[in-house]
């Protein structure tokens, strides 16, 4: 009992009940409990649930990745233009975008780990070039700020098959995301890099003390952020067929929302991938529950912003309570 | 002691949930209407649903939003309002994807990019949903299975302030292009030498920078120089470039100004003689026209036949000014 009490996840999983309950009594007659309506909040959920996957893994190794929200639309361009501008197959173009997301958070990593600044800065520095870059390559090569007709790429079926088909109504980006999860999850939970990774947020210098390269571990996961946001562009590019300079905007403010709550700490060390899909499946049925209710979007915000205060409140409040139980 | 504290927070949040909730309240379903089709369906049993690209902060989809909602009031259905808090064609047709979900009896949908958005148009209409389409999407409405556009074509746009301008005397105009690549600004420049050549007067396009609004005022000054007696603007800023070049040159009101949109400086311009006309697309119209026709739609399967209702161009002169003036105050133009 009190192992599970001590799980990180806890408190998303207990929300994402109360919440689904919540939306299954208000919302239920108007078609959130149907497959279509559910099929509509995983679909939200899988795509943040496996950018907030990679993103809470570099939290727990206590670093933030601001960039990757830039990054979808750069990585989306990037496939949209080669494709539409130069012929390529969609492979090619999905294989250059792969590099480039690399290459980005490689360089984020490294300037985090050399110059010991802030990942907050260095992040939200390159969250606003590489919006830039993609604003300004993208007026530049086309004069315009959306390009279409990725459905006319060469080899596009096959891309469309795994990346934006739909199995029984749902969008096949769920099986990536419990894939991507699972994986994450053994990664950190039953590997020696899942231990470097809490070492390098909870106790870097007895870590690096014990011979953990904590400098190789965050600049990995850096690019596993930068990498996982371009997998979610790779799905939005393939199944909007087409990409838009904007498209992203906001995406890591919602991962670091989904990973906060799902019991990752701001400041490092602890928390938890399948926490981090909870969130994100939180943070899903929250966006659409509240259109099957048919509140205004205007209030949105108001049902996001008190959702994660609670959150983080029961949160705080089960470690309070298992702390003093240990005692 | 924290635990209480804890326990109070909570119960404010949940305060502020339901007081959100409560606006969603009125529309619950009296009961499982399963017959859609029953000659006429109560008008309160209606639910509409919308969603456009507008975001919050622009006044121009406020007051699209304000004709939904008076028509909701006037038409006594139900309506739900849903734009994405960004830009933001994925989010968008996730909207688009819950509304259809819901199973409404109709959906009103702006189109600003169909590459992103035509699935989501398409899986309604294969759902048996009647769309309509507003603002945006009047080129590709039709292959969406869309039934009917209401909003403003440019070239028509165009040609209305062209036979405006006409009719106000003018033989040699000017089309100020503030968008050079902007194709829906081509169009209107387009539309409006087209008609003031059939008028008999002659005319060409000038582009300038809208970044640069001093370089903006001199290639204005050097064209006049060619004997312009009217000159079209397509936006605010190349009204405001256009208007210093007339001071500039002291030929204001002899040089007949015309341009499209309005903002309170184009506004008080017309009320104050200094700009002839603007042309604006009427939005509010492109909010209450939709619900209305769905309405009846559902009602009595009646539908305008035509494609397109034209919300625009609508003309506010010195005569009508102050009437606008005061309804832009309320939201309405």
């Amino acid at each position: 009992m009190r192992r599970i009490l001590n799980r990180p996840e806890l408190g998303a999983a207990c929300g994402v009940v109360a919440i689904w309950a919540f939306f299954a009594l208000y919302a239920g007659g108007s078609g959130f409990l149907s497959r279509a309506g559910s099929a509509t909040y995983l679909e939200i959920a899988s795509e943040l649930g496996i950018l907030a996957a990679a993103v809470s893994l570099l939290m727990i190794a206590g670093e933030f990745d601001l960039s990757v929200g830039s990054m979808i639309a750069a990585s989306g361009m990037t496939i949209s233009l080669l494709c539409e501008r130069l012929g390529w197959s969609i492979w090619a173009a999905i294989a250059v975008a792969m590099v480039l997301s690399l290459g980005v958070g490689f360089a984020n990593g490294l300037v985090v780990v050399r110059t010991r600044l802030p990942s907050f800065i260095v992040t939200l520095g390159s969250l606003f070039i590489l919006s830039g870059c993609t604003i300004g390559m993208t007026r530049l090569v086309t004069g315009r700020t959306q390009v279409g007709g990725l459905h006319e790429a060469l080899h596009y079926g096959s891309a469309e098959a795994l990346f934006a088909s739909r199995i029984g109504g749902f969008s096949v980006s769920v099986l990536w995301w419990v894939g991507i999860t699972v994986l994450a999850t053994w990664v950190l939970l039953r590997t020696r890099f899942g231990n470097w990774i809490f070492g390098a947020g909870g106790a870097p210098d007895a870590a690096r003390n014990l011979g953990v390269p904590v400098p190789k571990v965050k600049i990995a996961l850096f690019m596993l952020t930068s990498l996982c946001a371009c997998l979610i562009a790779t799905f939005q590019a393939v199944k909007f067929t087409g990409s838009d300079v904007l498209r992203g905007t906001g995406k890591e403010l919602e991962a670091i929302l989904a990973a906060v709550l799902g019991g990752t700490l701001l400041t490092g060390g602890h928390g938890s991938v399948v926490g981090a899909a909870f969130g994100a499946l939180l943070f899903g049925m929250v966006q659409q529950g509240i259109v099957f209710a048919g509140v205004d979007s205007d209030w949105y915000k108001v049902f996001l912003g008190a959702m994660l205060i609670v959150a983080v409140l029961v949160n705080t409040y089960v470690r309070g309570r298992m702390a003093e139980a240990r005692r | 002691m924290r635990s209480h504290q804890i326990r109070a927070l909570i119960g404010c949040m949940a305060i502020v949930l339901a007081a959100a909730c409560t606006k969603g309240e009125a529309p619950k379903p009296a009961g499982q209407e399963g017959t859609a089709q029953a000659p006429s369906t109560p008008r309160k049993d209606i639910k509409i649903a919308v969603v456009t690209h507008g975001q919050a902060s622009d006044t121009f989809w406020s007051v699209v939003k304000n004709g939904v909602e008076n028509a909701a009031k006037d038409n006594g259905v139900t309506v739900t309002y849903n734009s994405p808090q960004t830009f933001d064609m994925v989010a968008m047709s996730r909207l688009i994807d819950a509304e259809v979900a819901k199973k409404p009896d109709g959906l009103v949908v702006s189109i600003p990019d169909a590459n992103a958005l035509s699935n989501a148009i398409k899986s309604a209409v294969a759902a048996g949903i009647p769309v309509i389409s507003i603002n945006s999407g009047s080129d590709v409405y039709k292959q969406l299975g869309v039934l009917l556009h209401v909003g403003q074509t440019e070239y028509e746009a165009g040609f209305g302030g062209g036979e405006k301008m006409a009719g106000a005397g003018v033989k040699n105009a000017l089309c100020v292009n503030h968008e050079v690549g902007n194709a829906s600004l081509d169009l209107r420049c387009k539309g409006f030498l087209d008609a003031v050549t059939k008028a008999g007067g002659t005319g060409k396009v000038l582009a300038v920078n809208a970044a640069d609004p001093t370089d903006s005022q001199q290639k204005v000054t050097a064209a006049l120089g060619d004997g312009i007696d009217g000159i079209m603007t397509l936006g605010p800023l190349g009204s405001k470039a256009a208007l210093a070049a007339l001071k500039q040159g002291g030929t204001v009101g002899k040089v007949k100004l015309g341009t499209f949109d309005l903002t309170p400086d184009v506004l008080a311009g017309i009320r104050d003689g200094e700009l002839e006309f603007a042309i604006d697309q009427q939005q509010y119209l492109q909010g209450y026209l939709p619900i209305v026709v769905l309405s009846q739609y559902k009602q009595f399967g009646v539908l305008p036949a035509g494609g397109i209702l034209p919300t625009g161009p609508g003309f506010v002169t010195k005569d009508n000014a102050a009437r606008v003036i005061e309804l832009s105050k309320q939201g309405i133009r």
